[in-house]
């Protein structure tokens, strides 16, 4: 990735961002609230265009998982991971289940579990997708000292398995094999974004 | 695809999810109409086939906004757009979902409804057949719709503002089916303009449906 420039709601972020990472090799964002982290993150997983620059690895190497784990309440955990197993085109679910500790869960609907169940159920997406990249927005949140240990050695399987993985979070996992990028260095310059907000009357019928 | 199909059916059948809603607002809006201009069967006749097509547009625009907004919300749709499938693909089994729940329930329950508004009987496979040929359009067209105000809080309004003129042609061409089905005229000149614009929105909406969602997206 070179010279990458991106922009929230039309209003430019981050500029110059440029990194390479090696397989096997965790890249962790940090920088304040705000600085862009999301952003960042959205741009390479391909679901924004980049304002300037180029991203070079194919968009279909990347499972991204955000925010809000794209869980139905209304749907068990089995019926949830299984949905994403066949989008990706995988198809077992045990092995994920099994290795977030979510074998005992597979019955109960995901409205029933709690937070850091469902940010587990939502990690447990990332193994079915057999994707090589992993972006992860503050993949951590809600989850107890036990399941981050958890997490912390589900990710250097990953690694150890080749694959590559990208996050923005503020705890330390544990993983020898990460770097950290400082974000708040790339911030735009605010000149830029002066007349970013010049939305008339767009707004009326909203 | 087949599973992102399985899991909207699963999901509409389930608690919450909506299915019957529309079936049960058409049959609403079929007993009142009685209610609101009386009991005289020859008026009912007349307007049997306009108030039909009106009521069943009516029930494909009440569930449009669940197509995109709640996977909006818990964020599946950022998920979905990064999953393997094209974007043209998610909003095509979208609308074959919403559909399937909603304007197929409409055409098969279509004929009881009938009975309430003093259809006559030689309209009632005209009715059958336009719904048939109409609904998948107002899906396709609602699609659309849904797509352009997904990400909207209470979008639901501007929704049914810019859903509603398109709808137009369907509700034209099907409606002058089930009338001229009613008094024994040739039918095949609305069905065939019915089909195809129907034929016409499924084969370039989802095109803009995607291109809208990626830049809601965004």
């Amino acid at each position: 990735m070179t010279d990458l420039a991106c922009a929230r709601g039309s209003l430019p972020v981050l500029e110059g961002v440029s990194f390479t990472l090696a397989t096997g090799r965790a890249l962790i964002l940090r920088g304040p609230n705000g600085v862009g982290k999301t952003t960042l993150l959205r741009t390479l997983a391909g679901l924004q265009p980049a304002l300037e620059g180029s991203v070079s690895h194919p968009p279909e190497t990347i499972a991204y998982a955000a925010h809000a784990d794209g869980l139905k309440t209304m749907l068990t955990v089995a019926e949830n991971l299984a949905f994403w197993a066949r989008i990706f085109g995988t198809g077992d679910i045990a092995p994920a289940l099994e290795r977030m500790h979510l074998r005992d869960l597979a019955d109960r609907p995901a409205q029933n579990l709690s937070a850091g169940q469902k940010r587990r159920l939502g990690l447990a997406r990332l193994l079915v997708t057999g994707r090589p990249i992993w972006m992860l927005d503050e993949p951590t949140v809600s989850l107890d000292t036990a399941s981050v240990a958890l997490f912390g050695a589900v990710m250097r399987e990953h690694l150890a398995g080749g694959g590559l993985a990208l996050m923005a979070t503020h705890i330390d996992l544990g993983l020898d094999e990460a770097e950290v990028l400082e974000l708040s260095r790339f911030r735009a310059d605010p000149r830029r974004a002066a007349d970013a907000f010049d939305h008339g009357f767009d707004e009326a019928f909203l | 695809m087949i599973g992102l199909l399985l899991r909207d059916l699963k999901l509409a059948v389930r608690a919450g999810g909506g299915f019957g809603l529309g079936l049960a607002f058409f049959l609403i809006v079929v007993v009142l109409v009685p209610l609101g201009v009386g009991p005289k069967a020859e008026l009912l006749t007349a307007i049997a086939p306009g108030i039909l097509w009106v009521a069943a547009l009516l029930a494909c625009l009440l569930s449009l906004d669940r197509i995109f907004a709640l996977d909006h919300e818990d964020g599946s749709l950022d998920l979905l757009a990064t999953a393997p499938i094209p974007l043209e693909g998610v909003v095509t089994i979208k609308a074959l979902a919403h559909w399937l729940t909603t304007g197929l329930p409409l055409t098969l329950a279509s004929p009881l409804f009938g009975l309430l508004l003093h259809l006559p009987g030689p309209a009632y496979p005209w009715l059958m057949l336009s719904l048939g040929l109409g609904t998948p359009a107002l899906s396709v067209i609602g699609t659309f719709g849904a797509a352009l105000t997904v990400g909207l809080k209470r979008g639901g309004l501007l929704l049914s503002l810019l859903v509603l003129p398109l709808y137009m042609p369907t509700l034209i061409f099907g409606a002058e089916a089930v009338r001229r089905g009613a008094e024994g005229l040739a039918t095949a000149t609305p069905l065939v303009l019915l089909a195809a614009i129907t034929l016409g929105s499924i084969a370039a909406l989802p095109f803009a449906s995607a291109a809208a969602l990626r830049i809601n997206l965004r």
